[in-house]
Formats: C-alpha cells, structure tokens, sequence
C-alpha cells in the first residue's frame, strides 16, 4: 500500500474539486427549492393533507363521517404523502463526455456532474433517498440512502473517471420501482441503452434521461480537409471536405434523438437535451419535474 | 552587373530560378492542404459517410499566386537587384585626384573626403598609383604618384583653405606622363579652370565630381548714411532665397554677442542682395564682424576692422573769433578731413574731456588752466590722442619755453620762425621724406608742399627721437612724445592755410589716417598702407571660425592693399598700431558663377541617383506576402475561425502583427514638445489677462503651493461675493518662466528651502515692481517683529529680497490707505495675529494737516507687503467653499478668518484702486466747489 502520505496528497487532490462542486450545486439546487414546494401533495401518510370529494373507487371505510355530516357530500381525508422514494443517478463519465468545444463553456461531464450533485440536493432535502448505479463497466454503484452526509459521498463518488469510449448505464444500484435518472451523451450504440430502459421499465423503474451534447456537436461548424477523433482515439474518421458532411450529420443527430424520444414514449421515461453552452438551471427544473410526476 | 534598364542585378544567374515557378504551380495544385486533427466525441455518428466528392479541396487560384508571387519576390530578391546602378568602368594607370579645396567646399567637405576615401579605396583594390593635389595649396614640384594606402592615411590633413585656389602655372608645367585625373570641383568657375582643365586632358582623362550647391558670399560691410550696409551674392541664381544675417560684437562687458540680425533677401533670378542695418554708433563701434549663420564658409564671415568705426574725435581752437572768415577758421580743414569717418565733439575743454573722447585736436590752444591740464594729462595717459597745431598763440605765448610742458612734446623756442615771407629772405620750405619708425613711412611726399612759418623746438638730446617729420633742411614739423598709454603729437605749422600748404594737400590726410584719426577701404589707401608692417590678431579658416593668429609673422601693408586672399595674406583681422584692418574672402568685385564644363568631360554628383539596392524592399514584400498566405491557408482550412480552441486567437495574433509591420513607422517627434510651449505661453497670457487673475509665487514646496492656491481661490470667492472686483481662478506662477506683468498680486509664501531665484527672475521681479505690480511677502511664521532675525522662513525672506528694488519700509501706520480702501481696518490677522506688517515708508514730509483725519501719505501703491501671519491659511477653502484650516478657537476664530479676509480685500482694492480712498477725503471740498 501507498504511504499514508502518499495517501493524504491523493486524497486530498480528490477532494479539491468537491468543495466548488459541492457549492455550486447546493446554489444551483437551491433557485428550485424556493419555487416549488416539494413532495406537499396527497399520498400514504400519517399526517392529514385534505378532505377531498370521495370518488366511487374509494373504499366506503375511507369516508370521514365528520366531515362529510356536515354537508351533503362525502369526503375522504386524504393523508400526506410520506413514503422516501429511491432515486438512483447514473452520470456519463466516459472519456467522450471530457469534451468542450470551447474554454468559455464547462464540458459535458462537469456539467453533468453538477446537475446530478444538485438534483441530488434537491431531493436529499426533500427527504428521499439518493444513490448512484454505475456503469456497466466499472459497477461503482452507491446505494440510496437519506441524508446529508449522502450528498458528500456522492460528490466523492462522482469525481471519478471511466476510459471507456462511451457510457452505459448498469443494472446494480436500481432497486425496483424507484425512480432513475440517466445523464450521458447518448452518442455510443443505443442498443445496449434501449436494453437497459426495457429491462429497467420492466422492473417498475420509472425516470429520466437527460441528453446533454456540446454546441459544436450539435451545430458541426467545420470546414476543410478534417481528421475526426473519439476521446479516446479508437475512433477516426478523415474527410476531405467537412462541410459537405454537416448536413447529413445533422440528419443523423436527428435520427438519434429521435429513436432516444421513442425509446422514452415506449418505456414511459421522459427525455430532453441539453446544452453545454445553456445555463443548468432549466435543466435541474426539467429533471425535477420530471422526478416530481406522479408515479 | 547586369542590366535592366535602370535595374541592375549583382547575381543575374539567379533569375533562372524562375523558370521554376510554373512547375511549382503544378506541384501546389495537386497537394491537398494538410488535414486538421480534431477531437469529436460525436464522430460515431459520422463513421460511414463518404465523401461525396474523390478530390480534395484544391489551393484556390489566388492563394497559389500568392505564393508563386512571394517565391518570385525571393528569388528576385537575392538576385541582388539595384536602382540607378552605378558604372564607373575602373581604370589602370596612374591617378590623380584634384580638390579644389577653397572655401567654397567646406560646407560639405567630409562629403568631400568620403568621396576621396572611395576613391582611394578603389585605386587600392586596382593597385592604382595615385595622387592627391588640393588647389590651394598645390605641391612645389610635380605630384608623385604612389601607393593609396599611404594618401587614405594623410587625407585628415588635407583640409579646404580660406583662399580661392592661386596661380597654378607652375603646377600644370611639372605635370608629367599620362594618368587620369578626377577632379573634385567646388563648384565656382574661375578663369584658372579651362587652360588647367585642358592641360589635363592632354595627359589623360578627366572626371569632374561637383554638386550643385548654393553658396552665399558676403560682400565687404560699408557705412552709408549712418546705416551699416550688408550686401551679399550667391549663386546659382535661382528662386527668391532669405538668409539671416548677424552682425556680432562685444556687448558692454565684453562677451561676444549677436548685436542685431537682418535678413538678406535674394530677389528670383537676382544674384545680389542688400539689406541696412540702422544701429546706433555706440552699437556699431562695437561690431566686429558679420556672419551668416547656418551657412559654413569663409565668405559668410565679413570682419569689420576699422571699416565701420567711427572715432570720436574732439575738436577745440584757441580764441576762435566769428568774424574770421570760414576758410581761415583753424580747425576748417581738420573738419574737412575729419568729418566723413568720424563723429566731432565741440565744446570748452572741461566739457570735451569728460566726453572722454578718442582724440582731442587742439587748434593753437596756448593757455590752458592747471585743473584743465591735469584733466587732459589724467586723460592722456589713460590712452588719449592729443593732437596739437601751433599757430600765432603758441607762439606768442611763453608755453613749453624753457621747461617741458607736459602737453607739449618737446620744448619750444620763444617766437617761432617764418621763413619765405614777405618780410624774410628765405624761400619756404619744403618737406623731408620720412624716416622709417615714423608713422607716416612710406607717404609720398608731394613737392608743392611748402612750410612758411613754424613754431622752432629747442635742441635737446631727445629731440631727435620725438621727431616724426621734419622739413628739408632739418627743423622738426611733427613731434611725438608718448605719455602712459597715450600720445601728445604737435604739429608744429597751423591747422589752416596761414602757415603752409600741408592742410590743403592729400598728405595731410594720409597723415590724420596714419594717426588712426580716419580710416577707409583698403583698396583706396593703398598708398596709405605703403611702408607698413601688420600683425596679423585673428584669422578666418575655410569653414569662417575665427582663431587667434599665434606666432604669425607681420605682412607688409603693401600685401594687405592688395585685399585678395592667398596663402602669405590668411584672411582675417590685422592690426598696426592703432589701427586695425581686415582682410575679408568676399570683395567688392568677387562674382560667382557655377563652373560648366566641357561636354566631354564626365560630370559626376550633378544629377546622379543615388544607388538604390532594392533586395531588402523584395525580401519584406516576400515575407509580407508569405504571413498573407500563412493567414490565408489558416482561414481556408478553417482554423481561423471557432473551428478550435486557441487558434483562432493566434491567427488573429499574426494578422495584428501583419498589421502593424505594415504601418509605416512614424517620424521620430523630438521637436514636438516646441510648438504646444508656444501655444501654451500664449495660453497662459490668456487666462492671466482675461479677468483679474490672484497670482501666487510657486515655493516648488506643494504642500505650501496648494495652500496658497487655495487660499487666494478663498480670496477671490469673497471679492466676488461682496466686491464689484470679479477675479478668475488663481493661478501659480513660476518668476523664472512666467510673465508676471498680467498680475495686479503676486502672494509668495515664503519657505527656508526655497530656491533663489535667477538674476534673471530677480531682473523681470524688479522690472514687475516698477511697473505697479505688488507682492506680498508672507513668511507664515507670525515672527517678523524681528524682521526677519530669528525664523529661517525670515532669513529667507532677508536673502530673497536683497536684490529687490525695495523702497524703505515701516510697520503699516494706522493712517495708511490699506486699513481703509474697502473695509475700516487696524488688524491684519491671517492664521496668527501678528500686529507687524511692513509697507512702504511714507514720505518723511507728510504731515497731518488741519481738518484732516489722516496725512497725505505717499502717492502710488507700496510695491511690497510683509508679513508673517499666513493670511492663506486663513482664506483656504476646498472646492466646495469650506475652510480649508481651522483658525482660532470658536467664535473668536471666526472672527479672525473674516478680519483676514477683510484685509485680503483691503489688500486687493488697494493695489486694484491706488490712494483713490486717501483721495476721496478731498470729495466734499469738491463737492462743494461745484456747488457754489
């Protein structure tokens, strides 16, 4: 084993970039909080939420006398909704994430990263339990669990990198019917991923997936004789003239989207795209809705 | 070389180079640009598509010529190509190099020498024997030709002389064998050039370097009318030319200074220019000569000598009675003689001696009291000329009989003598021709001259050596006898008609000349110069500086009357005795004239173009055109714009710095600070006089300077606030740079370090004093009871003022106009409230008088004040107009900062208004005389 000196200077370096991303996440979670008002809706519980009209499915049993002697109608108290859900991230860390067309816009892996960390502090303060499922390749899973102390052990966790080409999402961390959230790219094979949705919608898994590319990505400005490479190299291709080749990229970007969309609608996942180059806030309001659906 | 029509290549061979450009072209059109790396995570989406087209993108057209341009500049480039080449077709043989080297080169003679070090250069690489001949002073016997290491080595010592180039018959005659000769010419034909030029030509070719040039001659300095005439000539006659002239002398204490300056305007196509000089004759006895400045040569110096001084000369006759007719009048001829070149005093004696003028002639004056003879005496021997005429008085008169007057220069006999009267037997007599030691060797004496009667010197052992003419048979005429510096000469006939013939003959004034009484051109004195020795004091070199003439040995006057100068006359300022002359390059008859030559000599410099190399200019236009395509390639391939990080800024690095290599550099402004010094001076005299402007002194302490600043802003806000006088903002004025007359005030704070000012400062102090102006001492220290002892502000303040014009002054007395032109005053608080503050004196005679409050005090403003109470502290305020210091303590220093104030006002409306408040006591008698 290394030295505990060795340890602590690794350690240490590990932890440097917690605390900013930690900070900004919390800032970034904290514009949600404020507008929106958490799980206040009906549910299993044990404190009162509301009387509402009873409806013909409920149980007879279920109508408070008390309330309903007062007018005509039946009403059934309704209880808040208390049960801590499982929510389970999944963030891209593959070597095409670390890309960023530009020094003025954060690549796609810190970007995901900090939505992750903040939606993750979102939902750790509205009591849920939060865990992290690996990737396929790595299987560094973090089960769910609630509290604040969570919110540092994912940072931790999320620091790491993975050197694979591209991402996909494993099975471990998913306990059924609890909720999930994919953060990737979607740029490798998609069937390994419609796979990993079906298997998951199959356990009663519902969630988002969030895909999040570069502008360049997304717009392919380039011109001239170009040689195109992977992040991590296993992938070239050369052409003569690049910009004969933008539109038919584009088509192509389009077509994945658009299977990503279908595979959504199939499985009953919700899925956008984000970019780099937008602020991340839209994008934490879209995966909170998204979670906030009724289940 | 090769040549092109006006290009040269230096290496020719290397235009084959271009033949290689087409192939190029082929070459760069079929290679694809090289591919860009780029990292693209999404390239999975891109795997399998093909390109729709085989061939790559290709060099566009305009890009390749670009660079077949850039490749062509380079190889042109190091062709070594060349404008105007030059192509002088080395020779062998001998060569001689001929400079005329005359006054008329020395403007540009390292230009000269450059040339000749080329020269020489050349004839070494040839292994040319050469010589080198200056004109001026050619060699005595013929040129020996030899090695050119040996000439590049002496050349330093070949330098242009003050002469214009002699007789040269003795050089052409020892010139021998065949060479080539390159003649160096200064440019002015002179009739010695063709018979030289043509004798050259028989032994060899000839090459002639000459540039056209514009030279100006001065010509001789004459007196007209009282006004100093300057006439110069120039050539070649081109457009309207002006040159600045400056006449230049001894200023009173001795120094030599620009007296006054003309301009000589040169009409177009005129060869002469005049200009006058009306200078005062104190100023122009003064000039010693007159220079062009900016213009390097021998001839743009003319000294002046004794041309244009004037001699005064005091003029006094024994018992002139008015009835005697003008002709007989003693002193007619002298003033005939005199009058053109001298200024004449006439007067009693005592009168004329303190006139202290340069001679005294004294026309049969025999009685002359003893306090005037020990005036004349003191006079004399401090270098006065006295000049005395015997006549009937003398005679009659026992002077110098028996007993050596010390007016006299010898003892004379009782009675005189007459010879060849009617009464006598003798026949009159004639004259002697002079001894040599005489002043006036070398006059021819004419024989009509006859001597009747004469006053007898008695014999005596030193007779003999103060004799300076005598007549035929013997007898003194003139006797000379030196006393201290100065000379007592008797002329022993009379001044008129009445005793001989002399007055009436042209001797008598060659001799008033000798005697330095008179002074003309040389040309016209040539017999007046006859038998004279002068010492040469000051010589001209070719490029016109002045030099004292070390060791020189005289000329003979016979030389100098000849004026033109050579190698034995070095132009410059003789002197014989009292007189001095000078001896000038540019003469009355001196014309210049361009040299033309022959067409079949070679004229180099005369319309040559400079050699231009133009490899370095194709090279940077090469390597601009390459940055071009570097940029070009960059934004073809896409990187120049967001395609990738970082290069899009360096692209745009490289295209700045294109950019800028192509600016041209700007000229180097050194002289740039002048103008806006100018304008700014102009400035200032516009803000000091646009409105009453409060002026304090700059100590060079800011923090004493602020406060003064900010104290007359405090001022001036009062007297706007509550007085008809509107001042601007205050304004800090250097006494060495700025003019002071704009300022009614001037409120100098006086600190211990401050520096005294310049002679000058104190001299433009003085001259602000006297024109009204008023300053206010303030040594801040509250402590002037002592005047000034004890504080070091006050020690400063005793030093600073020393050189002031300073009346005498007392404590301000209770009656004076500053306690009452604005505000009714008695204390003159500021920061302190010291109760000393100085004026000036009143008048000892000013008395109260009855009915009236206060005395009649002096007229005027007192030029200074001075205190020690800091009246700035007290009138300080900041911008928004709060006091600046805290005064006192409570109420009370309220008070106080308004008794300060007050007396700021007083202060102001006192030098603004005068004693108009002392005068307005006298309203009501006025008042009342215009009433009734």
């Amino acid at each position: 084993m290394s030295a505990p000196a060795d340890l602590r200077s690794r350690a240490e370096a590990l932890a440097d970039p917690l605390p900013p991303l930690l900070a900004s996440a919390e800032q970034l979670a904290a514009t949600v909080a404020l507008g929106q008002h958490g799980r206040r809706r009906a549910g299993l519980g044990d404190s009162f939420w509301q009387y509402r009209p009873s409806h013909q499915s409920d149980a007879s049993t279920r109508i408070d006398w008390r309330r309903s002697g007062k007018t005509d109608q039946t009403f059934v108290q309704d209880k808040e909704w208390q049960i801590a859900q499982s929510v389970a991230l999944w963030v891209d860390r593959s070597s095409a994430m670390r890309h960023a067309s530009s020094d003025r816009i954060p690549q796609k892996a810190e970007r995901a990263r900090l939505l992750a960390l903040a939606l993750s502090a979102l939902l750790i303060r509205g009591g849920e339990r939060v865990g992290l499922t690996g990737s396929t390749a790595e299987g560094d899973g973090l089960p769910p669990r609630p509290g604040e102390a969570q919110l540092a052990r994912l940072a931790n966790a999320l620091v790491g990198e993975e050197s694979a080409e591209y991402g996909l999402p494993g099975q471990e961390g998913l306990p059924p019917h609890s909720r999930a959230v994919f953060l990737s790219d979607f740029l490798g094979d998609p069937a390994p991923l419609e796979a990993a949705i079906a298997q998951a919608a199959d356990r009663g898994i519902r969630g988002a997936f969030l895909q999040i590319l570069d502008p360049e990505e997304e717009s392919f400005p380039f011109r001239g004789r170009t040689i195109f490479e992977s992040g991590a190299g296993s992938l070239r291709h050369e052409t003569l003239k690049a910009d004969a080749l933008r539109q038919r990229y584009l088509d192509r970007l389009a077509e994945r989207k658009d299977r990503l969309a279908q595979l959504a609608r199939m499985s009953g996942w919700l899925f956008t795209t984000h970019l780099t180059s937008e602020p991340a806030a839209p994008a934490l309001l879209w995966l909170y809705t998204a979670l906030d659906q009724r289940a | 070389m090769t040549l092109l029509g006006p290009l040269g290549f230096t290496a020719p061979w290397l235009l084959l180079g271009l033949v290689l450009l087409p192939i190029l072209w082929l070459i760069l059109r079929a290679v694809p640009p090289a591919p860009i790396r780029r990292r693209f995570p999404a390239v999975a989406l891109l795997l399998g598509l093909g390109d729709e087209e085989s061939q790559s993108d290709r060099t566009p057209w305009w890009l390749l010529l670009l660079r077949l341009a850039a490749l062509g500049l380079v190889i042109l480039g190091f062709a070594g190509p060349v404008l105007n080449p030059s192509e002088r077709t080395p020779g062998d043989g001998p060569l001689l190099i001929l400079a005329d080297a005359s006054w008329a080169d020395a403007p540009d003679w390292p230009a000269r020498t450059d040339r000749i070090e080329a020269l020489l250069a050349e004839a070494r690489r040839l292994g040319r024997p050469t010589a080198l001949v200056a004109l001026t002073d050619p060699p005595a016997e013929a040129p020996v030709f030899g090695p050119a290491e040996a000439l590049a080595q002496s050349l330093p010592g070949v330098q242009p002389r003050p002469w214009e180039p002699q007789d040269l018959t003795a050089f052409a005659a020892s010139l021998e064998g065949p060479f080539e000769t390159y003649w160096l010419s200064d440019g002015l034909e002179r009739a010695s050039r063709a018979p030289l030029l043509s004798l050259l030509q028989s032994h060899g070719p000839v090459s002639v370097f000459q540039t056209p040039r514009s030279i100006v001659a001065l010509r001789p300095l004459a007196a007209e009318e009282g006004e100093v005439v300057l006439r110069a000539t120039r050539t070649p006659v081109g457009p309207d030319l002006t040159v600045t002239a400056a006449a230049v002398g001894l200023d009173p204490s001795g120094t030599e200074r620009p007296l006054a300056e003309a301009e000589l305007s040169f009409a177009p196509g005129e060869a002469e220019a005049e200009v006058r000089l009306d200078l005062p004759p104190e100023l122009r006895n003064r000039l010693t000569r007159v220079e062009l400045p900016g213009r390097r040569s021998a001839a743009a110096v003319q000294l002046t000598g004794d041309a244009l001084r004037r001699r005064e000369i005091a003029l006094l006759a024994g018992g002139t009675s008015d009835e005697l007719p003008e002709l007989l009048s003693p002193l007619h001829y002298l003033h005939e003689a005199l009058e053109p070149s001298a200024d004449l005093i006439e007067g009693t004696l005592g009168d004329i001696v303190l006139a202290n003028p340069d001679a005294i002639i004294l026309a049969d004056v025999a009685e002359i009291s003893p306090e005037e003879t020990q005036a004349l005496e003191a006079w004399v021997e401090d270098g006065g000329l006295l000049l005395r005429f015997a006549g009937p008085r003398l005679a009659a008169a026992d002077v110098a009989v028996g007993e050596t007057d010390p007016l006299l220069p010898v003892r004379l006999r009782a009675g005189g003598r007459s010879v060849g009267g009617a009464m006598s037997w003798g026949e009159p007599k004639a004259l002697a021709p002079f001894e040599p030691g005489s002043p006036f060797f070398g006059l021819p004496v004419p024989p009509d001259v006859e001597v009747s009667a004469q006053v007898l010197a008695e014999p005596g052992p030193e007779l003999a050596a103060r004799v300076v003419a005598e007549l035929a048979d013997g007898t003194p005429l003139v006797t000379r006898r030196e006393v201290g510096a100065g000379q007592v000469i008797l002329f022993h006939v009379t001044a008129n008609a009445e005793w001989s013939s002399l007055p009436l003959s042209g001797l008598f004034v060659q001799m008033l000349e000798r005697l330095a009484l008179t002074a003309g051109a040389p040309a016209e004195q040539a017999e007046a110069l006859e038998g004279t020795i002068w010492q040469p004091e000051q010589l001209i070199d070719a490029f016109g500086r002045l030099a004292p003439a070390d060791d020189l040995p005289g000329v003979p006057g016979a030389r100098l009357a000849a004026g033109t100068p050579g190698p034995e006359l070095l132009p410059g300022l003789y002197s014989s005795g009292e007189r001095a002359l000078a001896i000038n390059v540019g003469s009355e008859e001196m014309s210049l004239a361009p040299a033309t030559w022959p067409a079949d000599v070679p004229v180099e410099g005369l319309a040559a173009r400079a050699e231009l190399p133009l490899q370095g200019w194709l090279l940077a236009v090469a390597l601009g055109l390459l940055l071009l395509d570097m940029i070009a390639s960059l934004a073809l391939s896409g990187r120049l714009r967001g395609g990738g990080r970082g290069t899009g800024r360096g692209a745009a690095a490289a295209l700045a710095i294109v950019l800028l290599s192509a600016l041209p550099p700007g000229p180097a402004r050194a002289q740039e600070g002048e103008a806006p010094a100018e304008t700014g001076t102009d400035l200032f005299a516009e803000i000091a006089t646009s409105e009453v402007v409060l002026a304090h002194v700059l100590t060079g302490d800011d923090t004493v300077d602020e406060l003064a600043e900010a104290g007359l802003l405090g001022l001036s806000r009062t007297l706007f606030a509550r007085t008809s006088v509107e001042p601007g903002p205050p304004m800090g004025v250097d006494i060495e740079a700025d003019e002071l007359a704009f300022f009614p005030l001037l409120y100098w704070p006086v600190t211990a370090d401050m520096a005294l000012p310049s002679p000058a400062a104190y001299d433009k102090l003085n001259r602000y004093l006297a024109g009204g102006g008023m300053i206010v001492f303030d040594t801040r220290d509250s402590d002037l009871g002592t005047f000034g002892g004890s504080t070091p502000e006050g020690r400063m303040l005793q030093a600073l003022a020393r050189p002031l014009n300073i009346p005498p002054l007392e404590p301000l007395p209770a009656d004076h106009v500053l306690t009452r032109t604005f505000y009714l005053l008695q204390d003159f608080p500021g920061r302190f409230a010291s109760h000393d503050v100085w004026v000036e004196a009143s008048t000892p005679d000013a008395e109260q008088l009855e009915g009236m409050p206060f005395r009649n005090l002096n007229d005027g403003v007192t030029p200074v004040v001075i205190g020690g109470n800091d009246w700035a502290a007290a009138w300080a305020v900041d911008e928004i107009g709060a006091p600046l210091l805290p005064i006192g303590r409570g109420q009370a220093g309220d008070r106080q900062r308004e008794l300060a104030l007050r007396f700021g006002v007083n202060l102001v409306m006192h030098v603004l208004t005068g004693n108009y408040k002392s005068d307005q006591v006298h309203v009501p008698a006025l008042l009342e005389r215009l009433g009734n």
